[in-house]
This record gives C-alpha cells, sequence and structure tokens, in this order.
C-alpha cells in the first residue's frame, strides 16, 4: 500500500474511543466474520485500544462537552497539540498544565494557569467513581 | 496519540465474496491487512476510519477475484514527539526501564532519562532511584505493574521485512534457510517501532 499522507490530521482519544466503540457494536452483529482467522488482528487492538482508553477522561466526553472545551480553549491561543494534550489527560494541576503547554512561564501567568485548570475541571466530566470516592472520604484531595 | 494517514491500496475481492457488499468486503480486507500492524514511519494502525474514494474494479486474465483502487484513512498509534502518555512498568533490563500500554509494548526508558541518581539493583532485576530526603536516603523501586507518566523524547523505526537468504558458505540447504537476520547468535527480534521516552513521575510513590 502507498501512503499518502501520514499526518493528515491529529485524533483525540475520544474521537477513536467513540469510533472503536461503534465498531464493536456493529461487529457483535456479523458474529460469524469477527471469528474468521483474519479478523483476530483487529480483535486484539480493538480490546487493548478499548481497555487502555476506558481508563482515561476520555471515556466519560461526549461531543457536546468537546465542543465546549474547545470553545472555553480559545481566548487561550494554545496550539493543536496543546490542546489535545489537556483534552486527553483533564490535568488537575498546575505542574501538569505547564508539562503540557510549551514555555508556559513565558505565556501563561498563574491566574491563567488557574483558569485553565478551573475550564478543563468543569467543562470535561472527571471519573465518576473517582469523585465519589473523594467526596465520600473528607480526608482526601479533592478535584476543586 | 491517534493520527489519521491517508493511504491508496489496491483490495483484491475473490469471486466467494462477491456477493458481499462491496465496501464491507474492501473495509475487512484493508482490516485484515493493516490492523494491529506497523507501517515503516508511520505508526502502529488500528482500525479503518473511513473509504474516501473508490476506483472501478477491475478483473485480470487469470485471476477470477477483482482488484480495486481503494483512497482510504486508517486509525494510526504514532504519539507526536513531546506528548506525554501513561503507561505501565512492564519491566527492566540493563537497556533502562520497559513500559506498556497494553495496545503498544516496545516504550523504553534508557537510564539517563529515568530521575537520577539511578542504578540497577541486580537481584530484584529492578531499576532503582535512589532520592535524598532530609530523613535521608529513600529507594524507589521502578516495580512491575505500577503506573508511570512520560514524554516521548525519540522514534526508531526499524524496517523488518523479510530480507533474502543469506548467501555464506555454511548456509543450510535452501529447504531450511534461516531469515537473513539469524546467524549464529540467537536471531535478533527487533521492534518495528520503539518510542523512547523520559519518565516524569510514578503515579503511586511508595515510600
Amino acid at each position: 500500500s502507498e501512503v499518502r499522507d501520514a499526518n493528515a490530521a491529529m485524533l483525540s482519544n475520544y474521537e477513536v474511543y467513540q469510533l472503536l466503540t461503534d465498531l464493536k457494536e456493529k461487529r457483535k452483529e456479523m458474529v460469524k466474520n469477527k471469528h474468521s482467522t483474519g479478523q483476530q488482528n483487529l480483535n486484539t487492538i480493538m480490546y487493548e485500544t478499548l481497555k487502555y482508553l476506558s481508563k482515561t477522561p476520555c471515556a466519560h466526553q461526549n461531543p457536546d462537552t468537546v465542543k465546549k472545551f474547545l470553545t472555553s480553549m480559545l481566548p487561550h491561543k494554545l496550539t493543536k497539540a496543546e490542546k489535545l494534550q489537556l483534552l486527553n489527560h483533564r490535568p488537575q494541576t498546575a505542574v501538569e498544565i505547564q508539562l503540557m503547554v510549551e514555555e508556559s512561564e513565558e505565556r501563561l501567568t498563574e491566574e491563567q494557569i488557574d483558569e485553565l485548570i478551573q475550564k478543563v475541571t468543569d467543562v470535561l466530566p472527571g471519573d465518576p467513581q473517582k469523585e465519589a470516592d473523594a467526596s465520600a472520604d473528607p480526608e482526601m484531595e479533592t478535584d476543586q | 496519540m491517534f493520527v489519521l494517514v491517508e493511504m491508496v491500496d489496491t483490495v483484491r475481492i475473490p469471486p466467494w465474496s462477491f456477493h458481499r457488499q462491496l465496501n464491507e468486503a474492501i473495509a475487512e480486507e484493508l482490516n485484515k491487512k493493516l490492523a494491529n500492524k506497523v507501517v515503516y514511519n508511520v505508526g502502529l494502525c488500528v482500525c479503518l476510519y473511513d473509504v474516501t474514494k473508490l476506483e472501478d474494479s477491475f478483473i485480470f486474465p487469470g485471476d477470477g477475484a477483482s482488484h480495486t483502487k481503494v483512497h482510504f484513512r486508517y486509525v494510526v498509534f504514532h504519539p507526536f514527539l513531546d506528548e506525554i502518555l501513561v503507561g505501565k512498568i512492564k519491566g527492566c533490563s540493563a537497556e533502562g526501564v520497559h513500559v506498556s500500554l497494553g495496545l503498544f509494548d516496545d516504550i523504553i526508558i534508557p537510564p539517563e532519562s529515568l530521575q537520577q541518581p539511578a542504578k540497577f539493583d541486580e537481584a530484584e532485576q529492578l531499576w532503582v532511584w535512589e532520592y535524598e530526603t532530609d530523613e535521608g536516603a529513600h529507594d524507589l523501586f521502578m516495580d512491575r505493574g505500577e503506573d508511570i507518566r512520560f514524554r516521548v523524547v525519540d522514534e526508531v523505526f526499524i524496517d523488518t521485512s523479510p530480507t533474502g537468504p543469506s548467501t555464506e558458505k555454511e548456509a543450510p540447504s535452501a529447504a531450511t534457510a534461516p531469515p537473513a537476520g539469524a546467524e549464529d547468535s540467537a536471531p535478533q527480534k527487533e521492534a518495528p517501532y520503539t518510542l523512547i521516552v523520559r519518565i516524569l513521575d510514578i503515579a503511586i510513590m511508595s515510600i
């Protein structure tokens, strides 16, 4: 096969998670096909990728939250790669923001970093299980 | 960590699949060929995203199957330089700490990219970060199964396509010719795609 563009677009974890979840549903109906010898590789990579992504923030995202998030990011003038990392990781601390935004000391003030954390926390859903555990235990740090 | 890659390929549909919808048969063939495989200088292919163009199908003399040129987009695992990812420690060796994402295994933290000072504990076969606090020195072991956050520093693609049989005098007969890579020593199984990364932190600090 020939590669025309090795980097036609970046995909968020959410998009891939959605695609694979839909594909999994479609393939459930084709019971005979998915077990045929050629399909084992697809089964394996789908299973492993879904397993990995299900433990990341993208598993709780939907098209509305992603759209709202990208809109909220407009005033901050972040690159595509930076917004993608914030979307995929949902950072909760200043340290994480600084790791994901290049030259953050020059581009973001402390207030702007706090603003980013607040937006990320408010717009992107967290893990409902983790948040239930956190609020049940008053001594644990919560996502505030 | 995923990208969309535009590709073109000719898909062969055997006659016994002619009853199937062309789009479905093509999707299946493309996934059979590419899913879970590394394409040189592109990345680890995950699944078909969509078909953008189907050219006319041809049947050639001597082969009853149809051949269709397909333009399509494929979802590929290919983290960008400096990207931050989280994985699990698979194990340690002299080369460094090996990390896995489940879907992708060939991630290595070379010793110089660990938190310093680091040393390799031969007894445990684990890398250790010896860090000093006011109370004294503590050892943080890179234990198997620990979550670990890292940044992509480099990538290595190796072309693992088969090369011809070796032409050495000692080579056995053609029927049992070994692959060119395997000579006297154990065959070197090189991963076609490796990520070289730098540690950021371990999610769980075991003090």
